[in-house]
């Protein structure tokens, strides 16, 4: 059974330590607690240097300087602080990547409220069980045979069909009832491809509707998006090798992976504000009046310095946004302040839980808006990296990894 | 009369104020009784979202999570305290909550009752722990 070491502060006074246990039991993992002995930890804290106030801070830090030092086995690594303690948030990025330093095992970091439940951590615990368990699966660089990927998002749905390491069918459409969708977007693929779904020889499914669709189309891999699409990415970057940063904005959660030679070994992935999704984008684009796939070239024509709009709400979002219309601004210059508005928040949220590593290759159904390109690679500081197809990163990230189920 | 302990889970504040009469009010019991409740809902303490929720009454909804479910748990105690005993600086293998801010915030709420207190620093020798533990009898036959 796949151990993973919890570094925590709160979770028994939160009441989520059952739901933290229960979401490792669901992807087949176990909560594991490194045993410190009292004398070692002052000694652990003068190690890492770093001395918190809070006693249960330091019995962190000392259960990760356990972990450094090989005096406890793990196979993968869960910390978590109250959300809105400084300390506590201090504490838990720096063990982040202290742990990284020190180990090669994969990490994940939550700042979790009372209201944490066991499936907003799922994703999270099967993808640190994956990393551990199906490394010479993720290590797969080369589809082969006839495959097909669905990744069912909150928003939309796509297929991929893809033979002998090409694609040769793809198709999306608005999610709708899930197997429906699936089925739908699949057989367009498949059109395209002019291939039947006998012809298919392995099926990968991914995204929120991927047990479902897994179930019934009898799907060689269910897995969950942060695998998949690190490795769609990847493989449509071509930069399987070497070190990378995946950002995907999606509708309703962000995903931010850093990978080495392709396997994530760190991720974040956040979604409790609306005003930094793509969420928001669309409720922008409604507003504005344009088709969100328009959204990116007004964008371009811009200037989102005119306009002050950085709400992590999408309704205070839009507040901003009708304000701004009615100060006389343009169209272009909301939509340029709206991508602006939604990098920033992921630049302040979720790339400060990682480290970012160059180059950054931005996917998803936002990559195509140009504007949020743009803003992303303003903040960064750097133009991210967006691969043709990049909207079906998870959809190929499981053509391509079902395809390893076909050399037995 | 019943005597809060600060730190909440000291075990040596609590065996001074048993021995010399008086009721602890410690977290080892309000955990206990969670810990052996049959119907258990979140292992290992029991401290529930109704438990945090009812932390607010201690502290509001933009403090962590963490220090509201522990005020729930020990907020209650210093409701129902008469007296207090707070020692500062204790080492946290003297006792301690795990948490520095609900520390300070524990200390406020006994206070802010303007209960019968007495104050004491943690002793670091021996003859400052026999002095301690004097004032402690001291003070705690006084409310006799």
């Amino acid at each position: 059974m796949i151990k993973i070491a919890q570094l925590s502060c709160g979770t028994e006074y939160s009441g989520v330590q059952y739901e933290i246990e229960k979401a490792s039991r669901a992807v087949g993992a176990k909560m594991v607690y490194p045993d410190v002995e009292a004398s070692q930890i002052d000694r652990s804290i003068r190690d890492f240097g770093f001395n918190p106030v809070s006693p249960q801070l330091k019995l962190m830090i000392a259960r990760a300087v356990h972990l450094a030092e090989g005096r406890y086995d793990a196979d993968a690594v869960f910390i978590a602080t109250c959300f809105r303690c400084a300390e506590g948030a201090l504490v838990r990025n720096e063990l982040r990547r202290y742990i990284q330093e020190h180990t090669d095992l994969p990490v994940v970091t939550y700042s979790f409220t009372e209201r944490m439940k066991a499936n907003q951590l799922l994703t999270r615990m099967e993808a640190l069980v994956t990393i551990v368990s199906r490394k010479e699966l993720l290590a797969r660089e080369r589809q082969i045979g006839i495959t097909a990927g669905i990744d069912s998002g909150s928003t939309t749905t796509k297929a991929v069909v893809m033979v002998d390491n090409k694609i040769v069918g793809k198709a999306w459409t608005g999610s709708g009832e899930v197997l429906e969708s699936a089925q739908t977007t699949l057989n367009e693929a498949l059109a395209e491809a002019g291939l039947k779904m006998s012809d298919l020889e392995a099926i990968g499914t991914t995204g929120y509707g991927r047990f479902t669709i897994g179930k019934q189309m009898n799907a060689k891999l269910v897995q969950e998006e942060l695998t998949t699409n690190s490795k769609g990415a990847v493989w449509l970057a071509d930069r399987q090798r070497g070190e990378a940063t995946i950002l995907d904005i999606g509708g309703m959660d962000n995903k931010a992976i850093t990978v080495r030679d392709g396997i994530p070994d760190n991720f974040t992935m956040g979604g409790i504000c609306a005003g930094a999704s793509g969420r928001f984008l669309e409720i922008v684009s409604r507003r504005l009046k344009v088709e969100v796939t328009e959204l990116g070239a007004l964008a371009d024509q811009g200037d989102w310095r005119k306009i002050n709009m950085n709400s992590y709400c999408s309704v205070f979002g839009i507040q901003d946004l009708v304000t701004s219309l009615a100060e006389g601004n343009t169209r272009a210059d909301v939509a340029a302040a709206a991508c602006h508005s939604v990098a920033e928040q992921i630049y302040e949220q979720q790339l400060q839980e990682i480290d970012v590593r160059d180059p950054v290759i931005q996917v998803g159904g936002t990559s195509l808006i140009s504007g949020m390109v743009y803003a992303v690679g303003e903040i960064l500081g750097k133009a991210p990296i967006v691969p043709p197809d990049s909207q079906f990163i998870g959809a190929v990230g499981g053509a391509l990894l079902s395809s390893g189920f076909l050399e037995g | 009369m019943k005597i809060f302990i600060d730190p909440p889970n000291s075990l040596i504040l609590f065996d001074l104020v048993e021995r010399f009469g008086h009721e602890p009010l410690s977290v080892m019991a309000t955990i206990q009784e969670r810990v052996d409740n049959l119907e258990i809902d979140m292992p290992p303490m029991n401290v529930t979202l109704t438990d945090v929720k009812n932390g607010l009454k201690y502290a509001g909804i933009e403090v962590p999570s963490g220090i509201r479910g522990r005020l729930a748990v020990w907020g209650p105690l210093i409701d129902q305290a008469e007296a207090a005993i707070i020692m500062e600086d204790a080492p946290y293998s003297f006792g301690c909550v795990g948490c520095h801010r609900t520390n300070l915030l524990v200390d406020f709420l006994v206070r802010k009752r303007k209960l019968p207190t007495i104050e004491i620093d943690y002793p670091r020798t021996e003859e400052d722990a026999r002095n301690m533990v004097i004032r402690v009898k001291e003070f705690l036959e006084g409310l006799k």
